[in-house]
């Protein structure tokens, strides 16, 4: 049995279930609270769990990240919700210098068992302080765990095993995923530790994340009407990397190309490669490539947005590149 | 160049019985000789990095933790060596932890800036200017909205957050971030501004459009008050005050300590942003000397027993070196230790 079901509300009822069943959790954010939460994840949770646990915060990312940090280390399991990666650049000194380093600096005395959800990525014509993918600058941090949820069971299934974490857990949901409907399976939990095989095929994998799934699940389609079987793998988690994952997929399809919407200079994409070089390179009849965002801030236009950032077509065009 | 006048000597009655004023002196004592020795322990190569030394300000830290409860939470800066100790972290662990040994409170992972202790409730040890605050108030949030452990004690008291910072902090957003939020959701948070009346080697008219530290807290609509950091009294009893209201209120309450810092900023800093004679005149209102001859005129003290109190200060700094030199390294396979919890074990 299964059920049809939109990301939004997998994410939603993971969100009622943590706060149904443990009273150490609590969602804050901006307009979390009387407005249903920016992207109506928290619609009805005003009035069901009440302003103490829905918290509306004002535009204070800094101050209510670090608050999110201190009520952490004071026994809470605090949900903190930023409205997109780019605000929360103005909170990551609160992520880097202390959610990240607290428990090293401590020599292991305290622990933070936080939770930051925020959407990432671009594809409403939001153009250049909204739209950006900067998950690959928080997986380089060490302390803590970087999630991109690409699918209705991991928008569902995630939450719960980021919130038993003891460490910070920081999750990017792709806002062009939101509307997404599909299957929930009966069974949907899932783990925070490993990536996923979302098609199997053995002449090329596709090594993607987050927004860019369906874009990957789409090529990937188009060149099996071609005769090009593609595997499509689902990084789901970008710190730490699922590294016997990739390379399994590799020495399975020798060849890879690697699709991230963040920029190519020092991307996420970049380490995928580096490590493929490192552990599996003579396992590969092709170089591997990459397929990113131009180099460009978000346009807003949307001829020129949809230029800068991965498409189905640009994924194939790089797949048969590897095979002329 | 600025002139920063030195308040007039404390004076005045000491309201307070010989035994609390005695150990108010004695951890006064047990800081200044603390810091002189890492201060020579640092020119000896024993201690590297930063060191920022607590030298004067001794009555603020001293004053404001006499004035809370073990229960309550602290947040400290990078100038935290003082309040880790009276807090009653051991000597020992401290100064390990300066030489950068295994058996440092944070083996050897934080160094002077970063001095931790759960055992204490005492939750460093920040070195961003500010960084502190916003973690005072999720902690208070936490005590606020824990379903257990709100509060303590026979008399259900209120655990308050107690977050030391600079007057530096006070140019930082996350100040008036956290000052915001503490006001707008009741926080039981406890900020103690120290004013060294410098950030770093800015002075505070040359790095503040408004001064008045206290008017800015109050902008926020908490109740701000204001002491001489100089003198220990001024200070244990403004702060007293300070936590009546907030454990009454539970709302925050923001202090104003106003002292001066004797010796350089760091290790590094050759002092050439303020005048010699300014900081001689401030020498001259010391918290230590100026409480031990208010201490003498009242008949609670006498020369013996200060010396007597100065040489057990000493003894245990000697036992703290003896403790941090026959300390060990961690050995480097350890050493992606305790960037991530372990498997299985609870925060």
């Amino acid at each position: 049995m299964s059920r049809k079901i939109s990301y939004r509300a997998a994410m939603r009822e993971a969100m009622h279930e943590a706060l149904a069943n443990d009273p150490r959790v609590f969602l804050m954010g901006e307009d979390v609270g009387r407005y249903g939460g920016t992207y109506a994840f928290s619609k009805g949770f005003l009035d069901e769990f009440g302003p103490e646990r829905i918290r509306d915060t004002p535009l204070s990312e800094l101050g209510f990240v670090g608050a999110g940090i201190g009520a952490a280390l004071g026994g809470m399991r605090p949900i903190v919700e930023v409205m997109t990666v780019n605000f929360s650049l103005l909170a990551l000194d609160q992520i880097v210098n202390t959610a990240a380093a607290l428990r090293h600096m401590s020599g292991g005395q305290f622990s933070v068992p936080l939770v930051i959800r925020m959407t990432t990525g671009a594809g409403r014509q939001l153009a250049a302080q909204h739209s950006h993918s900067l998950e690959g600058w928080y997986a380089h941090i060490p302390g803590i765990k970087v999630l991109a949820p690409a699918t209705i069971e991991d928008a569902r299934g995630m939450l719960a095993p980021a919130l038993d974490d003891p460490d910070p857990v920081v999750i990017f949901e792709h806002a062009g995923l939101f509307n997404l409907e599909g299957e929930l399976p009966d069974d949907w939990s899932a783990d925070i530790s490993s990536a996923r095989v979302r098609r199997a095929g053995k002449d090329v994998v596709i090594i993607t994340h987050g927004g860019s799934l369906p874009k990957a699940l789409a090529a990937a389609q188009a060149l099996a009407e071609q005769g090009v079987e593609a595997e499509v793998l689902d990084l789901r988690v970008l710190r730490p990397l699922d590294g016997a994952s990739i390379m399994a997929s590799v020495a399975r399809c020798r060849r890879a190309v690697v699709v991230d919407e963040g920029w190519k200079s020092g991307s996420l994409a970049a380490e995928v490669v580096a490590r493929i070089m490192e552990n599996a390179f003579y396992e590969l009849d092709a170089p591997v490539v990459r397929v990113c965002s131009e180099e460009v801030p978000i346009p807003y236009a949307k001829h020129l947005e949809e230029a800068a950032l991965p498409q189905a077509d640009k994924i194939v065009a790089a797949v048969k590149g590897l095979f002329a | 160049m600025t002139d920063h006048r030195a308040p007039p000597p404390p004076a005045g009655p000491v309201p307070w019985d010989k035994d609390f004023a005695l150990r108010l002196l004695t951890d006064m004592l047990r800081i200044r000789r603390m810091e002189e020795k890492s201060a020579e322990m640092y020119g000896a190569g024993k201690i590297r990095g930063f060191l920022h030394l607590y030298i004067g300000e001794e009555a603020t830290g001293v004053g404001a933790l006499h004035a809370l409860s073990p229960e309550d939470n602290i947040v400290a800066t990078y100038r935290e060596h003082g309040h880790a100790l009276v807090r009653g972290m051991d000597m020992g662990a401290i100064m390990a932890e300066m030489y950068g040994k295994r058996e440092g409170c944070a083996h050897g992972r934080g160094g002077s800036m970063h001095l931790f202790d759960a055992a204490t409730r005492f939750y460093g040890g920040n070195a961003i200017v500010g960084g502190g605050l916003p973690l005072a108030v999720g902690l208070a949030l936490a005590a606020k909205m824990s379903p257990k452990g709100t509060s303590f004690g026979a008399r259900n008291e209120q655990r308050i957050t107690a977050c030391f910072f600079g007057d530096g902090a006070v140019a930082e957003g996350a100040f008036h971030e956290s000052l915001n939020l503490a006001a707008l959701w009741r926080l039981p948070v406890l900020f103690c501004c120290e004013n060294n009346l410098y950030g770093m080697g800015t002075a505070i008219e040359r790095s503040e459009a408004q001064t008045d530290l206290c008017l800015k807290a109050a902008s926020y609509g908490m109740p701000a008050l204001r002491a001489d950091g100089m003198d220990i009294v001024a200070v244990h009893e403004t702060t007293r005050q300070a936590v009546c209201t907030l454990r009454e209120s539970a709302g925050p309450v923001f202090v104003e300590y106003q002292t001066y810092r004797f010796r350089a900023h760091s290790m590094f800093d050759a002092e050439l942003y303020r005048q010699k004679a300014e900081v001689e005149e401030w020498k001259t209102r010391g918290p230590i000397h100026t409480f031990t001859a208010r201490l003498k005129a009242e008949g609670k003290l006498t020369e013996d027993e200060f010396l007597a109190l100065d040489a057990a200060a000493d003894a245990e700094v000697a036992a703290a070196v003896a403790f941090a030199e026959a300390g060990s390294w961690e050995p480097v396979a350890d050493l992606l230790n305790d960037v991530m919890t372990p498997q299985g074990s609870a925060p």
